[in-house]
């Protein structure tokens, strides 16, 4: 009965893109043995409800994340660049579509 | 017999390969190899018996006599249960279930196919839905019986033991009752000829894949369409209509 | 940085209501807390399959059979999204499996008592699913984020598990009087471990006061089973059945029922083993899981297979 030396098949995320025109957006994990079953098992354990319209599995170790000790390096520089957002900008009374 | 009457049989027919097909693979809910495959079965049940309600609920009207779909689940006895033996053995080991799985669905997609173009308006209907689903299925068990077959030493002796035993029971697919070739006259119901061509080279192509050797055709089991069935249907039917029986003319 | 400083900014996000992701630092005892709950709950999810699994086969029509088989399934699914969310933490699904398989996890006591009718699959999903439902929608503002999203899931999928439960008692409630006893007895047996299900009461409860301040949990059991009580008698009302607790009765003062004594001695005696049916419960898992052993097998060969044939 012990799985202690057994195998276990691999652990994949899924992604699920729930309409055409949207992301593909992180929805969990499962465990498949190859690429073409993480797929078909995502589509029936992510699926149940229709959410679906393209699936993306990907192998979990191929994953590389940030550190969360990056997060300020990373990240809060981009804090200051005001200038990346429309709203920087004023402009003068009047002027439309832009 | 009548056009009418050939459609209530055979309305009846695919109802019932679906509902105990999909009841035999709904026994593995909670019991299954492993939970991805657990989720996996009971869609495909869930599928069958959907098919199986359409079904019934087509054949009740046919009949005119007011029977529901509940109706004719329930309070039909084994000697009216019109479905092929295949569906109705035990599931066995997944090995089995696979083998017997894909063997009817490699007949299924055909079937339901041809049913999508017939002219009958109604089954026409519950087919176009059904060809999704069973294509599918199909796949499914396509992909299992290969992973089976080339998987293991185990796993192939098993998926071929499995498809030894199960080979007499495919006979029966394509045999055709009277309702059957009526309803082909009448361009309502294909040819089961060309339904076992399209079978054969399904069967070829996955079993050569599989690495699995395609038993030799013998002598084939049958009956089952016309409600003579094996020792195994009796048992579930009672299982499956054991409340309707005892309390008979109650709401659920 | 040093360990109480870490500690210190863990803290501080758990009280700023900042999830907790899983590449952040967090206390060991946070983390262990969490695999132990979150496998737990998943466990239960499967175990869960049993009971309400054996009526799949006798739903009385086709439609009762197609929602029992679609609900039974969503408990599989849940389980694997709660596998999913502990495994974020380190632990691999086997592992848990293992030690359910071992019978060192617990998992809820629940689903040791036996489905007998079936009005038990209605009480099931009123009772059970209804005590299940408010420790999970609790549990979508829990400070781990794994376990919230999936836990957010769960309860939009779950939402009709309690409805169809209570549907099944409506019916039977209208029905004869042989139904309506089957309903009356399934509320009778069922009623008390469902109290059980929020757990121990909470000055007996061991992981109850660290839980509530990592904000793993957000209500006492105390609290919850008080709600759930003064939610679920109206309902039982309109069923006409009676609650089996002589001492229930409205309290105007404190605007809740007061309500009779847990029987604490059944509650410990099924946790240690001594339920009507953890034996099978747990041999059929042992069971689903060897006689599985040469699927998964094949699966990987196959696969190891292929992934040679492509690379070559």
């Amino acid at each position: 009965m012990s799985s202690k030396n057994e195998q276990d098949w691999p652990l994949w995320e899924i992604f699920i893109q729930s309409k055409r025109g949207l992301d593909h957006k992180h929805v969990g994990s499962l465990h498949a043995a190859d690429a073409q079953m993480a797929v078909e098992n995502a589509r029936d354990v992510y699926t149940r409800r229709n959410e679906g319209n393209s699936i993306w599995a990907v192998r979990a170790t191929d994953i590389h994340a940030s550190r969360p000790e990056d997060q300020g390096a990373f990240f809060d520089p981009a804090d200051d660049k005001v200038y990346r957002h429309p709203t920087f900008y004023p402009m003068p009374e009047g002027v439309k579509y832009i | 017999m009548t056009v009418q009457e050939a459609l209530f049989r055979y309305a009846l027919r695919l109802g019932d390969n679906s509902l105990v097909l999909g009841h035999r693979n709904s026994e593995w809910c909670g019991h299954g190899p492993v939970l991805e495959e657990d989720i996996a079965q009971a869609n495909i049940a869930l599928d069958l018996i959907g098919q199986a309600r359409n079904y019934l609920t087509y054949a009740g009207e046919v009949e005119d006599k007011g029977r529901s779909e509940d109706a004719l689940a329930y309070l039909r006895g084994e000697r009216e249960y019109l479905n092929v033996h295949l569906v109705e053995l035990p599931k066995g080991d997944y090995a089995r279930t696979i083998v017997r799985s894909f063997l009817f669905d490699a007949f299924h997609l055909p079937l339901q196919q041809a049913l999508a173009t017939g002219k009958d308006e109604r089954l026409k209907g519950i087919a176009e839905k059904a060809v999704k689903e069973v294509t599918y299925h199909l796949r499914h068990s396509s992909e299992w019986l290969v992973r089976f077959g080339d998987g293991t030493d185990e796993s192939h002796r098993r998926a071929q033991e499995a498809l030894d035993d199960l080979w007499r029971y495919t006979g029966e697919l394509f045999t055709p009752d009277e309702a059957e070739e009526v309803l082909a006259q009448a361009g309502i119901a294909p040819k089961l000829d060309t339904i076992r061509m399209e079978w054969s080279a399904t069967v070829d192509r996955v079993l050569k894949e599989a690495t699995l050797t395609r038993p030799a055709d013998g002598w084939m089991a049958s009956g089952g369409k016309k409600g003579v069935h094996t020792e195994h249907l009796g048992p579930m039917l009672a299982e499956m209509q054991t409340l309707q029986r005892s309390y008979p003319g109650v709401e659920w | 940085m040093p360990a109480d400083q870490q500690e210190t900014l863990f803290q501080q996000k758990v009280d700023a209501e900042q999830k907790i992701e899983p590449r952040d630092w967090m206390p060991e005892g946070y983390r262990k807390n969490l695999v132990r709950q979150i496998s737990q709950h998943a466990h239960s999810e499967i175990v869960g399959m049993l009971p309400e699994g054996n009526w799949i086969t006798r739903a009385p029509s086709l439609r009762r059979k197609t929602i029992l088989l679609a609900k039974v399934q969503d408990e599989a699914g849940h389980g694997l999204y709660l596998y999913s969310a502990a495994e974020t933490l380190g632990t691999g699904r086997d592992e848990m499996v293992d030690q359910l398989l071992r019978g060192t996890a617990k998992y809820s006591s629940i689903f040791n008592y036996p489905t007998l009718t079936w009005a038990d699959i209605g009480a099931v999903g009123w009772l059970v699913d209804g005590a299940a439902i408010m420790n999970q929608v609790m549990l979508c503002r829990t400070s781990y984020g794994p376990y919230a999203r999936a836990m957010v899931r769960i309860c939009k999928e779950e939402s009709f598990h309690q409805r169809q439960g209570y549907d099944i008692l409506v019916t039977l409630s209208k029905g004869t009087p042989e139904q309506k006893a089957m309903a009356q007895d399934a509320l009778d047996r069922w009623w008390w471990p469902s109290l059980m299900m929020f757990g121990p009461s909470d000055k007996d409860s061991p992981h109850s006061a660290q839980s509530l301040k990592w904000k793993i949990k957000r209500q006492s059991n105390d609290e919850l089973r008080q709600i759930f009580i003064d939610r679920t008698v109206s309902q039982a009302e309109y069923l006409g059945l009676q609650i089996p607790d002589p001492k229930l009765k409205w309290n105007e003062a404190t605007q809740h029922y007061d309500w009779g004594e847990i029987d604490w001695t059944e509650f410990n005696e099924v946790i240690r083993g001594n339920g009507p049916c953890n034996a099978e419960r747990l041999a059929a898992r042992q069971k689903a899981h060897a006689d599985g052993a040469w699927v998964r097998e094949a699966a990987l060969a196959y696969a190891a297979k292929k992934g040679e044939r492509n690379a070559a």
